[in-house]
Parts: C-alpha cells; sequence; structure tokens
C-alpha cells in the first residue's frame, strides 16, 4: 500500500511507543499515533489524558483530550489538580507526546506567541497547557511535528516548554527532573538529541525523502548522524489500522 | 446556600460590571448557556478566568464582555485557534485585551490554594520556561526543608465560579461525575457561585464515586437543560464535535461573527 507523508509520520510516532509505556497524550498526532501504538505492537500502554483521564481504551479516536469516550473507557478519572499534581509532577509517567508551532536545534518547543514583542505578536498562538510540565517531567518526552522552516527555527521566539535549553547542562541547572526530547517525529525524517551537544541530529530519513529536502526544510545547520538510515515503510497491517482509526 | 433560581436572575444577582469571573469545565460540563447570558446582560469590563478559553470564551470576547483574560490554553480544542480572543490579543478587537498567561499546573494550582484558603501554592513547574518573565504571578520560592528552588503561584479567588453539572436537588445539593476538572476547586476558591444544572430532580439517586458540592457551598443553582451545549453533559448527551467544527468558520471573520452574536445569543 502506498503511504503520504503524514500516514509515515503518525506510524514512525506510534513506533517509538514501548509496550507497557505510561503515555501523556496530547490530541492531534499524539494521540493517534497512541491509539494506533495501542492497536498494534503496545497492547498494554497506558493512556494518560491531561483531562484527567488514566488507562482511556477509546473505541474511536478522541476530537479533544476530554472527549466523553475518554472518562467511559478509563480505569480511573481524577480532577485536573491530582493529574498534574500526583501522576505528573513526581515522575510517574514515561512518555509525554507534544507538538510544537516552532521548535529549536535543541529542542525547546514554542506554542505561545510568534514575533519578538509577546505584548504585540504577529500570531498569538493557544499557549502553554499542560505542555511546560510534561516536558519538565516525563521521563521522555517525543516531539511529532511537521517539517519546515516556520516550524524548524534556530532559536524560539518563546520558549514555552524546555528541551535542552542552550545545551548539556541545563535541564540540570533548572532542577528539570525528566529526561528531555528523546525523538522528534517529522514527516521526512526523525531526529534526536546527540549524547554529547544535545543537538538535535537526523537519524532517519522517510522512504523517499531526501537529504536536501530535510535541510532545505530546516531553520539552521542541520547535523547529520554518521549513522543516517531510511525508515521502515509502514506495512499494511499499521496503515490499515490507521486508516480505520481516522476514518 | 444553593438557591435555586433563573439563569437570568442568578446572573443579573451575582456577575457585575468589573467582576473577575471563571467559568470552568475541563471539555465536560462547559456553561456556555450560562456564557450566554452574560453576553446578554452586557456585562463589561470582565476579568475572565479559565483554563481553557474554548469557544464560549471566544464568545464572550468577541461580544465585548472581557478587559483581561487569565488562562493556560485558549484554542478550539482538535480544530485550532480562537479567532476571536486572537483578534482581540492581536489588534484590540473589539476592546483590547490584557493577558496573564500560565500553564495548566500552575491554573490548577492557583485554585487549588484559593479552594485551601492558602496565600499562594507551591508547584515544581516553569522553570526554564519564558513564562515567569511575563507573568507577575509566578514567583520563585525557596522550600524551606531542602532548599529546594520551586515555584510559587497566588491563589486565585474569583468574584463568581460559575459551572455545570447533571443535576441538582431541590436543596441545592449538586451532583456531577465523569470529567470533573476544576469543578470542586474553582467553586470553593470564589466568593459566590452559580451552578447550572441539567436537571432538578425531588432526591438525588446517590451514585459511588459522584462528586457533590453540598448546598451550602454553593450561592445559586439554575436549571438549564442543554446548558453545556456544544459541550457536553455525561449520561445527558454528548459533545457536538461538529459545532466546534463550524466555529472556526464562524469566528474567523468579524461580520460572519457579528451576525451569528445577533442571531444566536441577543
Amino acid at each position: 500500500m502506498t503511504h503520504t507523508p503524514g500516514e509515515m509520520m503518525t506510524v514512525a510516532a506510534a513506533r517509538a511507543l514501548t509496550d507497557g509505556d505510561r503515555c501523556f497524550v496530547g490530541i492531534g498526532k499524539p494521540s493517534t499515533a497512541a491509539n494506533l501504538a495501542r492497536r498494534t505492537h503496545a497492547p498494554h500502554l497506558v493512556l494518560v489524558y491531561e483531562s484527567g483521564t488514566i488507562g482511556a481504551k477509546p473505541d474511536r479516536l478522541p476530537l479533544s483530550i476530554g472527549d466523553g469516550v475518554l472518562a467511559e473507557t478509563a480505569d480511573a478519572v481524577v480532577s485536573v489538580p491530582e493529574i498534574f499534581n500526583y501522576w505528573l509532577q513526581p515522575g510517574r509517567i514515561d512518555v509525554g507526546f507534544l507538538g510544537a508551532a516552532q521548535l529549536d536545534r535543541f529542542g525547546n518547543i514554542n506554542t505561545t506567541v510568534i514575533g519578538e514583542d509577546y505584548a504585540r505578536p504577529k500570531v498569538r498562538l493557544p499557549g502553554a497547557g499542560g505542555a511546560p510540565e510534561i516536558a519538565a517531567s516525563c521521563r521522555e518526552v517525543i516531539v511529532i511535528v511537521t517539517h519546515s522552516r516556520r516550524t524548524f527555527v534556530e532559536r524560539v521566539d518563546f520558549v514555552t516548554s524546555v528541551g535542552f535549553g542552550t545545551g548539556p547542562g541545563d535541564r540540570e541547572r533548572h532542577g528539570l527532573r525528566g529526561g528531555g526530547p528523546r525523538l522528534v517525529v517529522t514527516d521526512l525524517g526523525m531526529l534526536a538529541p546527540d549524547p554529547q551537544t544535545r543537538e538535535l541530529t537526523l537519524t532517519r530519513l522517510h522512504p523517499g525523502v531526501t537529504l536536501d529536502e530535510v535541510r532545505a526544510a530546516t531553520g539552521w545547520e542541520l547535523r547529520v548522524s554518521p549513522d543516517l538510515r531510511v525508515t521502515e515503510a509502514p506495512t499494511d497491517t499499521e496503515l490499515r489500522v490507521l486508516r480505520a482509526l481516522e476514518s | 446556600m444553593g438557591e435555586i433560581t433563573t439563569l437570568a436572575d442568578a446572573v443579573a444577582r451575582l456577575v457585575h460590571d468589573g467582576d473577575t469571573v471563571a467559568l470552568e469545565g475541563f471539555t465536560h460540563l462547559i456553561p456556555v448557556a450560562a456564557g450566554h447570558e452574560i453576553i446578554r446582560q452586557r456585562r463589561r469590563d470582565l476579568t475572565l478566568v479559565r483554563m481553557t478559553p474554548d469557544i464560549v470564551y471566544d464568545q464572550l470576547i468577541g461580544a465585548g464582555c472581557a478587559r483581561k483574560l487569565v488562562f493556560s490554553w485558549a484554542g478550539n480544542p482538535g480544530v485550532g485557534s480562537l479567532h476571536r480572543f486572537r483578534d482581540a490579543a492581536q489588534h484590540g478587537w473589539p476592546v483590547p485585551l490584557e493577558i496573564e498567561e500560565h500553564s495548566h499546573a500552575g491554573m490548577a494550582n492557583r485554585y487549588v490554594a484559593g479552594a485551601a484558603g492558602l496565600p499562594f501554592a507551591v508547584l515544581r513547574g516553569y522553570t526554564g520556561t519564558d513564562l515567569p518573565a511575563r507573568t507577575a504571578t509566578i514567583a520563585p520560592i525557596t522550600c524551606p526543608f531542602t532548599g529546594e528552588v520551586l515555584t510559587a503561584v497566588p491563589a486565585l479567588n474569583p468574584d463568581v465560579a460559575i459551572v455545570h453539572a447533571q443535576r441538582a436537588d431541590r436543596d441545592g445539593n449538586v451532583q456531577l461525575w465523569g470529567i470533573t476538572g476544576v469543578h470542586k476547586e474553582v467553586v470553593l476558591a470564589a466568593r459566590t457561585s452559580l451552578v447550572t444544572v441539567e436537571e432538578i430532580v425531588d432526591e438525588l439517586e446517590p451514585r459511588p464515586g459522584a462528586l457533590v458540592l453540598p448546598s451550602w457551598t454553593v450561592t445559586c443553582v439554575a436549571e438549564v437543560p442543554g446548558g453545556a451545549r456544544p459541550s457536553y453533559a455525561m449520561g445527558y448527551y454528548d459533545r457536538d464535535n461538529d459545532y466546534y467544527k463550524s466555529w472556526d468558520a464562524i469566528s474567523r471573520d468579524r461580520d460572519a461573527f457579528t451576525d451569528w452574536l445577533q442571531r444566536e445569543v441577543l
């Protein structure tokens, strides 16, 4: 079966989840990927939504993080203060799944404003939501984002959620307890932080995508892993399950 | 004391120009009808507080009711941006909108402190982000026991809290279940409160695990069937996802919005 870049991105993100992980899920692509993973290789994935639903097992994709199907199928439904204070803050969640309006080479995320002037932004975005504490507290973070120069910028206009700050040691200086971004999944490929410099480095190209295309869509001088490989294309099963989910 | 009244009377009595008003509901049980009543009564200069200002706040802002917004995520969940909010934040239409911006964890804890009668709450949050530099109500605090630097946020004590719930009895005891968001916290934190409910019944059926706001924690209760639409009330009706999608087109354009406002609310 042929697939779209968007499908490749969702499948690649789903594969990054391990069975049994407790996963803090945002709406949109993260939710789709997590639900795909639960229906394929990770049946015991624990889906946690910030609305307070823990262990949701939705039979269809929710449009919002508080859809009724999440509450009806959850192991537990707790209040919003509880989900943040008892479940996220102490480090009980393995993976946080985040999107971004802007992302920089150190994995810092902006979902607040585009433009240098906070008071008079070029574009006012929705804001922080649960993201700053998800990025701070989860054992690791996976970012799902469309690859373009608008998104992949040298420096984010506003740090809504911290990746690796300005480089090695910065998370520790800020007292952030989680490990930070482990993986960035895009429609063109995948990036991972360099273990020494913490800079996001291209590790995978999706099938049919060239290195030049990725460079052209990245707003900084992109580093490429010496071990650069091509992502395995979505299997027929993955595509079938994904399309059934999205229909 | 959980006085049973009409929606119009409750809003007239509790919501005044210049008040700090929090309409809460985390996707579920959003008091949309009460928001529309505030628009109809043409309240002005409100400080609107809400973790997730969604389309009812887009409508209140577009109708010119708000002077300031205190929030943590302003969007149309699962759909995109709030265009009336954006227009007010970026262009001052119909009136300039001041903003006070937090994260969800920060807002939730501000309500917790408010409900607990404490001046502030402590959380491990915000460090390394640009939010503390932009929001005066975020400050570092050192733990007196360990020396760890944490974050303090001040209590939120709105003049009025408005929430929606499934049902109440004639004494004004409120029962709600499903995703309960910050319902309990905001009502306990506020000086006065209004709960709109799907129905008022003679006797509340005991529901294990249901969260009950006893009558004496609530100022007014009003029966408003469908009062959360297009959000939802578990056990009564589902979320109208199509409406949330259709709001995007209505709200993008000032004229289309004004038309909608005249037709559907005023």
